[in-house]
C-alpha cells in the first residue's frame, strides 16, 4: 500500500500521464473512505397483529440482560431472540398466558414486571402499604401529642396582666 | 432520649439493607429450572456437524454443560479450569457452542484448548432459551435421572469449583 509520503513523492516528481495516471487515480480511489450505501429498510414486522400482540405482551417482560429495559424496548441479542420466540408462539395460535408462562418456566417470575403475590413476594406488595400505615401513625401520635402540649401552655393571671400591662405601654409610645 | 434513639434505630435498619443489598449480585437470577428435568435437545455435533446428539443420551451420568461462544470474552476467563476439569476426570463436560460461528468457534477451540466430550451447536439459540441461557458463560450440572442440580451464572472459578461444583458432582455419583 502506499503511504501518503511515498503518493505525495510520486505526484511530484512523475508526471500527470497515461498509465501512471490511471493508477494514481485507481490508489487514490482506494484511500476514500469507504461509502455506506443505502438500502431500503427491512420490514420489521411481516404481520402488524402479530407484532401488535408480541409488543403488547413484551411491555410487561423484563430484558434480563439490560434489567431495567423491557423486552419490546431493549435491543439486546437476547430480547431480539424471545421476541422472535414470542412472535413463533403467537403465530402457533398460543394463548397470551401460555406464552408468559413458557417464559416463567424458563427465567422465573423474574421476567415478569408484575410479580404474582405468594409468600415471598408478600413485603413487595404490601411493604408500601405497611409503611404508609407506620407513618399515618407516628403522624397521629405526634399531633395528638402536639395539641396536649398547645394546651399546657397557657397563661397564668399574673402573667396575663403584666402582658397587658406591657402593649399598653406600646400603645402610649406610638400615640406620642 | 427516645427522639434520638427512633432515627438511629432506622439508619442502622436502612444501613443493614443497603449493606446486604451491595453484597448481592442483580445479574443473579434464580433459575427456575433447578430440580426440574433439563430440557431435552437433539443438537450436531460442532467437529461433525452431521453427527446429531441427543440430551437423553447422557442419562445414567453426571454431566455437566457449559455454555460458551467465542465472542463471550468471559469464557475465556473460565476457560483454563475447565480444561483442568476435564483432565482431572471428575465429571465429562459437553459444550454448548451458543450462537456462534462454526469456523471461529473451532479455532477458538484449537487456540484455548478443548475440554468437551462432545461439542453440539446451537446457532439461534434456541436450546439456550429452553434452558433458560441469558449470560453466558453459563454451566449446568445435571444428573443421572437427567434433572438439573445446580446452574452457576457467569464464568465458574476456582471457589466455586472447589466449594459448590465438584462436590456437587461427587455427591451425585453416589446416588443411584
Amino acid at each position: 500500500m502506499f503511504k501518503n509520503h511515498d503518493l505525495y513523492c510520486f505526484v511530484v516528481s512523475r508526471q500527470f500521464n497515461g498509465i501512471k495516471g490511471l493508477v494514481l487515480i485507481f490508489f487514490l480511489l482506494l484511500m476514500l473512505p469507504s461509502v455506506g450505501w443505502p438500502k431500503e429498510a427491512i420490514p420489521v414486522a411481516e404481520d402488524p397483529v402479530v407484532e401488535k400482540r408480541m409488543l403488547a405482551l413484551t411491555m410487561d417482560l423484563r430484558c434480563l440482560v439490560c434489567q431495567n429495559e423491557s423486552i419490546a424496548d431493549s435491543r439486546a441479542e437476547f430480547s431480539n431472540d424471545i421476541r422472535r420466540e414470542i412472535r413463533e408462539q403467537i403465530k402457533a395460535n398460543k394463548t397470551d398466558q401460555e406464552i408468559v408462562q413458557f417464559l416463567v418456566d424458563r427465567y422465573g417470575d423474574f421476567v415478569l414486571y408484575n410479580p404474582p403475590m405468594k409468600p415471598t413476594t408478600m413485603l413487595l406488595w404490601f411493604g408500601p402499604v405497611i409503611l404508609f400505615v407506620i407513618g399515618l401513625g407516628s403522624l397521629i401520635i405526634y399531633l395528638r401529642r402536639r395539641r396536649v402540649q398547645i394546651e399546657d401552655v397557657s397563661l397564668s393571671q399574673v402573667q396575663l396582666e403584666r402582658a397587658e400591662a406591657l402593649l399598653n405601654e406600646n400603645k402610649k409610645g406610638k400615640n406620642v | 432520649m427516645m427522639r434520638y434513639l427512633i432515627p438511629l434505630f432506622a439508619f442502622i435498619v436502612l444501613a443493614a439493607f443497603l449493606l446486604v443489598g451491595l453484597t448481592l449480585n442483580p445479574r443473579q437470577v434464580p433459575s427456575p429450572l433447578i430440580d426440574k428435568p433439563a430440557p431435552i435437545f437433539q443438537l450436531n455435533h460442532l467437529h461433525e456437524p452431521d453427527r446429531l446428539m441427543a440430551s437423553k443420551d447422557n442419562l445414567g451420568k453426571v454431566w455437566l454443560l457449559n455454555v460458551w461462544a467465542s465472542w463471550c470474552v468471559a469464557c475465556r476467563d473460565e476457560h483454563p479450569l475447565l480444561v483442568q476439569l476435564a483432565n482431572s476426570g471428575i465429571v465429562p463436560i459437553y459444550g454448548l457452542n451458543y450462537k456462534d460461528e462454526r469456523t471461529t468457534a473451532l479455532q477458538w477451540l484449537k487456540r484455548y484448548g478443548d475440554p468437551y466430550t462432545i461439542s453440539i451447536v446451537d446457532p439461534d439459540g434456541r436450546v439456550g432459551i429452553d434452558y433458560g441461557v441469558y449470560g453466558v458463560p453459563e454451566t449446568y450440572v445435571i444428573d443421572k435421572k437427567g434433572i438439573i442440580r445446580h446452574k452457576q451464572i457467569g464464568p465458574v472459578t476456582v471457589d466455586s469449583l472447589q466449594n459448590t461444583i465438584i462436590p456437587l458432582i461427587i455427591e451425585l455419583q453416589k446416588q443411584a
